[in-house]
């Protein structure tokens, strides 16, 4: 076609077909497989091309404005608040403007597949062969492509339900998006990372944010912590050999994890209610005076981490009891020759292989005390109120305050901003865990 | 686990005796931990049996048992239709999530292609980030869509969100099974369908039935998306349901809430312990494998 293609193609003629073909695919979809003889699929692609140009290029269009402006009209409303201008609606041409972006995407991604099928086809003929017939390129599409056709639904949900959702969230940070500047009344604008920074210097965001976060991890520690020595407990002492129904005891302890938990939650929320909680009735009867367990912010902590035991201890006895029923007699066997007590037995023969066995969930679990919102939420709401700060309660952590910066108090761009923290503090743990475990770097040893 | 002698006959008295009270202890403290556990439940079924409306006025043993509370769950309330709602969305949530999680961890597992890694990589992130960031996002691609306030919409975010944790889970799985069966199965000419069906699906059972159950019972628990995305009374699903009971008005529901708890909890439960095997298993791989 174009004038450099020629010379380099006469010096040398066996790369002709396939240059030539790239470089026509590249130009328009589906030229180079009319030139290497393809018709049928030359003239989809090129239908493809066509269809897309005339019928989405206002889309398309519009959609990069819309995610660059993020509107330029703003609603006009007359007299008696009825609207004579409807104006934009920044967060729909943000989300329309992610959707777009996302599908010039799968477009580009298409238009690079053709311009090296036409490559590859090109080669073929440049070296004798034979260009395939449609007929045949759909066979060999099923074949090799197997694995993309087994992918795609999984793709274009994943793509649309947790992608797109959460690129906009990430974009979200980014904006100037909450109370009062709320669509459609008002437009949004980018602002930069003006939130990150408001967060940390604007006192009453950063109080919060600090009290909230020292908040979270001491409740993930304690959380995770005390389930898994009260499991560990549990576990070694249904183990003792001279203890009968084992089994018994096991489907005993572990109801509470087989119970639905918002179910156990809310259960517990009324048994520690304050005024006609049995606990506290209990308590009025023994002549104590009740205990403000859900109104005072210390008591709401000490209520939070006991209730977590209950559901959390029967996950870990569960799996030590697996554990250590699994290990070798002579183990002890041995120890004993060599004068080893019960005590010397546990803490150098079952701990350390328990700990083995349970180290990496031990980080999941931090992981997930971490972001346990059902237990925060249903359980204390995050409260008692703290006047200290902005939107949060006593006993709020990030996630829970999240979800009431964002459904609660509109603030979308500060939760979206602490979202992204809390992204990054995961994935630190995630990547230590995973790369413990070596799962990543040997899966491509099986074949 | 103070003496795991086999020849207790050797043993002198003095540890005889330790021996017996380390025993006697281990017993009175599985007793009382069996109290504290069963108590709630007990404590919400008797709730349940109570005559009487409020939390306050439901004594711990109470004068007589009654089954009003259920009756009037089921004929005063929208009990039985949030049920059938949560049925339908766990249906329906099991057996697309399954679906698109399976045959895209079998392409993981057993296919090399341009982009694995990559693909591998992406979907690790993913699980990273927490699950209602996109919230805004979802609420308003399922406004766009009409799917608000509608079923399918909530079992699509569903699905969507199942993958990535469970693609790479099943894909470990997969990735542990034994080719030499698939590789005599090609030989014999069997398409790639067939080798998915006839011999990578009996030997997974187990992982199967973990994805299966957690996409079923997920829906049961779930209340962040249930709530944001159903309105209308009728479409609701218990979790947000029974959360409205005892949150709303003062707890003058909370016999109500008893009874519709006690029968939320029996199925699922039962449903738990028949299959702890699996889910214990499961869980252990999940957090090997990624």
């Amino acid at each position: 076609m174009s004038p450099q293609i020629n010379p380099s193609a006469a010096k040398k003629p066996q790369m002709k077909r396939s240059v030539i073909g790239a470089v026509l695919s590249a130009l328009f979809m589906g030229l180079g497989q009319l030139y290497n003889r393809q018709y049928m699929k030359g003239i989809l692609y090129a239908v493809l091309e066509l269809f897309i140009i005339v019928v989405w290029y206002k889309p398309i269009m519009n959609g990069l404005w819309g995610l660059y402006t993020l509107g330029e009209q703003q609603q006009v409303r007359g007299a008696r608040g009825r609207i004579t201008e409807q104006g934009d609606h920044s967060i729909f041409l943000m989300i329309e403007g992610v959707i777009v972006v996302l599908v010039l995407l799968v477009i580009l991604l298409v238009y690079i597949r053709n311009i090296i099928d036409a490559y590859k086809t090109g080669k073929m003929i440049d070296e004798g062969g034979q260009p395939k017939t449609f007929a045949e390129s759909m066979r060999n599409a099923w074949d090799n492509g197997y694995a993309y056709i087994l992918l795609t639904p999984a793709f274009f949900f994943t793509l649309f339900l947790t992608v797109l959702p959460l690129v906009f969230g990430i974009l979200i940070a980014f904006t100037n998006y909450a109370a009062p500047v709320l669509p459609p009344l008002r437009l949004v604008d980018w602002v930069g990372f003006q939130t990150f920074i408001n967060l940390f210097r604007l006192e009453i965001w950063s109080n919060t944010f600090y009290g909230v976060l020292w908040w979270t991890i001491i409740w993930s520690i304690l959380a995770t912590i005390t389930t898994f020595f009260v499991g560990l407990f549990y576990a070694v002492i249904i183990n003792h050999k001279r203890i009968r129904y084992k089994k018994l005891w096991r489907t005993i302890f572990i109801l509470p994890w087989a119970i639905p938990q918002f179910i156990s939650i809310l259960i517990f929320r009324n048994i520690f209610n304050g005024q006609f909680g049995p606990i506290n009735q209990y308590l009025v009867k023994l002549g104590l005076d009740p205990i403000p367990w859900l109104s005072d912010p210390t008591w709401a902590k000490i209520a939070l981490v006991m209730v977590n035991i209950w559901f959390g201890f029967p996950f870990w006895m569960a799996l030590m009891s697996g554990v250590l029923t699994s290990i070798d007699r002579d183990m002890f066997e041995a120890a004993e020759v060599d004068g080893a007590n019960g005590w010397q037995k546990f803490w150098k023969i079952s701990f350390p292989l328990v700990m083995f066995a349970t180290a990496p969930l031990l980080i999941m679990g931090f992981a997930g005390n971490f972001n346990n919102f059902n237990m925060i939420y249903l359980f204390t709401q995050g409260g008692p109120a703290n006047i200290a700060y902005s939107y949060a309660g006593s006993t709020d952590i990030l996630i829970s305050w999240i979800y009431k910066l964002t459904l609660e108090q509109n603030q979308y761009n500060m939760a979206s901003v602490v979202s992204i923290l809390i992204f990054v503090i995961v994935a630190i743990f995630s990547i230590y865990n995973f790369r413990k475990t070596r799962a990543f770097k040997e899966e491509d040893m099986i074949q | 686990m103070t003496n795991p002698t086999r020849k207790q006959r050797s043993l002198s008295p003095g540890m005889r005796l330790r021996e017996n009270l380390v025993v006697a202890s281990i017993y009175i403290i599985l007793i009382l931990t069996a109290i504290f556990v069963i108590y709630p439940v007990v404590w919400i079924v008797l709730g349940s049996m109570n005559p009487g409306d409020t939390l306050f006025s439901s004594a711990f043993i109470p004068d007589h048992l009654t089954l009003d509370h259920y009756k009037r769950l089921i004929a005063d309330t929208d009990y039985v239709l949030w049920y059938k709602n949560t049925l339908f969305i766990a249906t329906m949530n099991m057996i697309i999530s399954t679906f698109l999680i399976v045959t895209s961890a079998y392409a993981f597992s057993r296919f090399r292609f341009p982009g694995r890694r990559k693909g591998l990589m992406a979907m690790l992130v993913l699980q990273m980030f927490p699950g209602f960031m996109g919230m805004i996002a979802i609420y308003i691609l399922l406004l766009q869509l009409n799917l608000l306030d509608n079923h399918w919409g909530l079992i699509l975010v569903y699905a969507g969100g199942s993958i990535p944790f469970g693609a790479w889970l099943v894909k470990g799985y997969f990735d542990g099974l034994p080719r030499s069966l698939e590789e005599a199965a090609k030989i014999d000419g069997a398409s790639n369908t067939t080798i998915f069906f006839k011999v990578m699906m009996p030997l997974s059972i187990p992982i199967l039935t973990f994805i299966a159950v957690n996409n079923f019972i997920g829906p049961w628990m779930d209340f962040i998306f249930a709530r944001l995305v159903l309105r209308s009374n009728e479409n609701k699903t218990l979790a947000i349901g029974l959360f409205e009971m005892v949150t709303g008005r003062g707890n003058t529901e909370f016999t109500l809430f008893a009874a519709g708890a006690v029968l939320v909890a029996v199925p699922i439960t039962i449903l738990f312990l028949f299959l702890q095997k699996y889910i214990i298993e499961g869980l252990k791989a999940g957090a090997n494998k990624g």
